[in-house]
């Protein structure tokens, strides 16, 4: 790999959102604890995570607080609602969030 | 990058653009599908297309048949057609519909002749029309004139990321430069329907949806399975994906935008320019098949994790975003847009190195699925022969 000709954040970043807004990133390399940084799909503006677990490539973390029952917004739209409470920073998956509109499904 | 490519494609009698001139040899059932490749060897240059069905089908099912086998000789990228079958008037049935476009078409059915004396009537038409194919000559084209088709295959969420919306902004330069694009894969817009049903332009469109995805969840729960309950799958969770809703919304960014003008059954073409979705199994071949047979010329196909798929038809046109597969795959990928997980380019700046690819490919470039004889040629069967 190793590209030179960054944009954005001005380094290979470390994580992707989708769009403004989503309370979700994805983890574009094997992540650990501690400060992160990434941006947006769309749009060159840089963010930077405290990240309170490993995230896998591929994987999500939040980009703020979650509450218990409250929507998981990710593309712009509810893709889950959070079973726990979810501090910014901390990985989310299966353990954490589930269907909002399926309760027969795996997760 | 910036300049729009001149393109040209084969305008056919009936006013449609093709970007391949095939003749193809065009099996009504699996009986004849021996002489029909035998035919293929005879005349190198045409097309065999052999495939499973064709016989004792019924009701719907062999509607779908008849509309796929038409639909592929119809399908612009044909220049003319050998339609082999067993008896004379399903052969001449599917002859017809293809002649209707003013192409050559030339029926032969192996009841009172045998294979022998078939391939000799039909390799002598297939070397006709094979040499009245050859002088056919490319004019230019627009963006609208060439039906786009799009599927993704083996996801992951490179494909969210990269590849899919790389797929949308072509879709939606399609659009606006007033072109057709077909998506299809009912199964896998589940848990995103209603977004799908909200883009529809009008209430006709939207009931026409809502209908197909109704139908296609009750016949899932006909058989008694739980779709949802095996939904996500281990692999997806294993690769990120949490809800059914998220590995949706991967399936939908590369639909990009635009309203969604039509509903269409399988195999049905399009009447209206624009974004139109069409009822389709998410497995690749079957969906490229019926996307084929609705007139679809080149497809995209987003891939995660790696397909090799290709059609016989339409060239199909595969990126990725993985690194890892752009790098043990690169026989297979037209383009690796990885660079977006890395921010080397920006979205657009990745539409636009797809939208060459397209254009490439519409000016005669072999895509790497046509490189590597991919030519998967698969027919949907909604139920049970007789």
């Amino acid at each position: 790999m190793g590209g030179t000709s960054h944009r954005g954040a001005g380094r290979e970043p470390d994580f992707l959102a989708h769009h403004e807004g989503d309370k979700v990133a994805v983890a574009v390399r094997d992540l650990s604890p501690g400060a992160a940084e990434g941006g947006y799909l769309k749009g060159a503006s840089s963010v930077a995570v405290e990240l309170r677990s490993e995230v896998p490539l591929g994987h999500k973390f939040t980009l703020v607080d979650i509450a218990e029952g409250e929507d998981v917004v990710e593309y712009g739209v509810r893709v889950a609602v959070a079973t726990k409470p979810i501090a910014k920073g901390e990985y989310v998956h299966v353990h954490n969030v589930r269907s909002a509109r399926w309760l027969n499904s795996v997760a | 990058m910036a300049e729009q490519r001149r393109l040209t494609g084969y305008r056919r009698p009936d006013g449609s653009v093709g970007i391949r001139n095939h003749v193809v040899i065009l099996p009504v059932d699996d009986l004849s599908n021996a002489a029909a490749e035998a035919v293929a060897k005879v005349v190198p240059g045409t097309l065999a297309l052999p495939h499973a069905y064709g016989r004792l089908q019924f009701g719907s099912d062999l509607e779908l048949t008849f509309r796929t086998l038409i639909g592929t000789g119809v399908n612009p990228n044909v220049a003319a057609a050998v339609v082999i079958g067993i008896e004379p008037n399903w052969t001449e049935r599917v002859a017809d519909g293809i002649a209707k476009t003013g192409k050559p078409v030339h029926a032969v059915s192996i009841e009172r002749k045998g294979d022998l004396k078939v391939v000799e009537e039909a390799s002598r038409a297939a070397a006709h029309l094979l040499q009245g194919a050859s002088e056919l000559v490319r004019e230019p084209v627009e963006r609208r004139d060439v039906m786009l088709s799009i599927k993704c295959g083996e996801s992951d969420t490179t494909s969210g990321l990269g590849s899919c919306p790389t797929t949308a902004e072509v879709v939606d330069r399609w659009v606006d430069a007033g072109g057709t694009v077909l998506f299809g894969e009912t199964s896998e817009l589940s848990g995103g329907e209603h977004l799908i049903a909200e883009r529809c332009v009008d209430d006709e469109a939207r009931a026409k949806f809502q209908r197909i995805y109704d139908d296609y969840i009750e016949v899932i729960e006909r058989t008694g399975a739980n779709l949802l309950g095996s939904q996500p799958t281990q692999g997806n969770i294993a690769g990120g994906l949490s809800t059914i809703e998220e590995k949706a919304m991967g399936n939908i960014a590369k639909t990009g935008s635009k309203p969604v003008v039509d509903a269409l059954t399988p195999a049905e073409a399009p009447t209206k320019p624009g974004l139109n979705f069409m009822d389709t199994s998410s497995a690749a071949a079957e969906c490229i098949t019926l996307m084929a047979a609705a007139g679809a010329v080149v497809h995209l196909f987003p891939t995660g994790q790696g397909n090799v798929i290709g059609n016989p038809i339409e060239p199909v046109v595969k990126l990725t975003a993985n690194p890892t597969t752009a790098q043990t795959m690169s026989e297979h990928m037209d383009l690796d847009c990885s660079g977006l997980l890395r921010r080397e380019c920006t979205l657009e700046e990745a539409g636009s190195q797809l939208l060459d690819v397209v254009d490439r490919t519409i000016n005669g470039r072999l895509c790497s699925a046509e490189v590597l004889g991919h030519r998967e040629f698969v027919f949907t069967k909604l139920h049970i022969s007789a």
